[in-house]
């Protein structure tokens, strides 16, 4: 679930826009300097990975059912300046054809996706795969505990956009308090399914995983 | 003819009325076929006009609601002239709920000065930030269903090309496009496999079985990148694509595209004129 037109003003949109294409500029140079020209084919098929793995509902409890966000699997799995790609232009795509999330909104939801999710929880990754010496299994606990991060940390990121350009009646920090709280159950979830999904890949194909190199097998 | 069949039964149902695609079919699964002056606009006309449509109608304050009534009815035209099925727009516009649902909420959750209808009160402030909300959110949604409806991804990508994307994004826009159905249908088949094998989905527990799946449908989707990109070195790629023909560009075209964003631009000004 995306924002949609009208519920952010402008002024905080494009302000937000142009942080997006900050961050989207270092992606690129980032991206183009380790993949070269096989960047857009990988890239493209992992924007495809992330938009069909949103698809698959995992059943919680009572009916209920989550989807997977990708940032921090995505960032894992093939680097961050690539996850950044794919998942903006899975952003657009989905905004422009598939009316999720607003084309005026574009701008705050690839700033909280695609910058501050993929590029905060990385760095959550790094660290804590620094902190763990560079094992495999600091490569499966830096994914949990990435992933876990940078589901709350793009709410915050929302929540800031709201308190400055919200067109709602709903307080400031009611929002935040209220999407802090959501997201962190979301956060659970979306660890355990990039932690497990991580390992899955890990058993048949390490070499796949850009999170696991300059990392001991 | 047979090969046709095996085309169409791959895309929406939504073709079943009207059967002839002219090959616009392959690989969409958003547009529906029809013969309509939006459809023949080209990309970068229908995006651009999307655009400062709505970046008009965001900047618009609730308020002044003579300029809404003006947009709607914008919508409508150009619906109308599209001929696109609005049974099955409608069905796609559903993704708006979640927030038609937050936008509920706010005459009975916000204070200040209110106002009774019937045995309820609500709040005068929730319910201007609340139509707010819905208005601008459902424009959006139809402007994305015209797009989506009358657009096919070639002339999508050309578009993009036109308003001078950086080539990179384009090309990845242009992968996802081109495998997005052949990775679904990848999906399709692991999901029939697991239930031959008599897997039900039920709580928590049944994860590691989406996971394992998730994690092949990944493995699968980046040797399909490896395999493309050798394919595509093996044909002479040296990282951009010559393959997005520029699509022609009429007088008429820009008219009509144009005349969507100025019929925004002059009901904004009408209704400013209500309001003051």
């Amino acid at each position: 679930m995306h924002i949609p037109d009208g519920f952010i003003n402008i002024p905080t949109a494009s302000a937000s826009a142009a942080l997006a294409v900050a961050g989207l500029g270092y992606s690129v140079r980032a991206a183009k300097e380790k993949l070269d020209e096989k960047a857009a084919p990988l890239v493209g098929l992992v924007a495809v990975f992330i938009f069909a793995g949103q698809m698959i509902n995992f059943p919680v409890a009572a009916g209920t059912s989550g989807h997977l966000l990708g940032a921090v699997l995505a960032a894992v799995l093939v680097g961050p300046h690539a996850a950044a790609l794919a998942l903006t232009v899975v952003l657009a795509i989905q905004a422009l054809l598939f009316a999720d999330g607003g084309l005026t909104a574009l701008g705050l939801n690839v700033f909280n996706m695609a910058i501050v999710g993929v590029w905060g929880g990385y760095g959550a990754f790094l660290l804590v795969r620094k902190v763990l010496r560079s094992t495999r299994s600091a490569v499966l606990v830096g994914s949990a505990i990435a992933a876990f991060i940078s589901v709350p940390l793009a709410a915050t990121a929302f929540s800031l956009q709201y308190a400055i350009g919200g067109q709602g009646t709903f307080a400031a920090s009611t929002v935040f308090a209220a999407m802090f709280s959501t997201h962190i159950v979301i956060g659970i979830g979306e660890a355990v399914i990039t932690t497990l999904t991580v390992g899955a890949i890990l058993k048949t194909r390490p070499d796949l995983v850009f999170g696991m190199k300059k990392a001991k097998a | 003819m047979e090969e046709r069949k095996i085309n169409n039964q791959t895309t929406l149902e939504t073709q079943s009325k009207h059967e002839h695609t002219h090959g616009h079919s392959a690989g969409e699964r958003l547009y529906i076929h029809r013969h309509s002056p939006i459809h023949e606009l080209p990309g970068h006309i229908k995006l651009i006009a999307f655009f400062t449509f709505i970046v008009i109608a965001v900047l618009t304050p609730i308020q002044q609601w003579h300029s809404f009534v003006g947009y709607f009815l914008i919508i409508f035209l150009a619906l109308g002239i599209s001929k696109l099925p609005l049974l099955t727009l409608a069905k796609r516009a559903t993704i708006e709920f979640p927030f038609i649902i937050f936008a509920l909420l706010m005459p009975f959750t916000a204070g200040g000065e209110s106002f009774d209808i019937g045995p309820v009160s609500l709040s005068r402030e929730g319910s201007i930030a609340g139509l707010n909300l819905v208005t601008k959110a459902t424009l959006g949604v139809f402007c994305s269903m015209i797009l989506a409806g009358s657009t096919t991804a070639h002339s999508l990508l050309a578009g993009f090309v036109r308003i001078k994307t950086p080539s990179l994004f384009v090309q990845i826009a242009a992968f996802m496009i081109r495998y997005l159905n052949v990775i679904n249908d990848q999906m399709a088949r692991m999901k029939v496999a697991r239930e031959s094998r008599g897997f039900q989905a039920e709580g928590i527990r049944s994860w590691p079985i989406f996971t394992s799946t998730l994690g092949a449908l990944f493995i699968r989707s980046y040797e399909r990148g490896e395999r493309v990109h050798l394919a595509m070195l093996a044909r002479g790629y040296a990282g951009t694509l010559s393959s997005l023909s520029v699509e022609k560009v009429q007088a008429k075209h820009w008219r009509l595209g144009l005349c969507f964003p100025l019929m925004a631009a002059i009901s904004y000004a009408v209704g400013k004129v209500f309001f003051s």
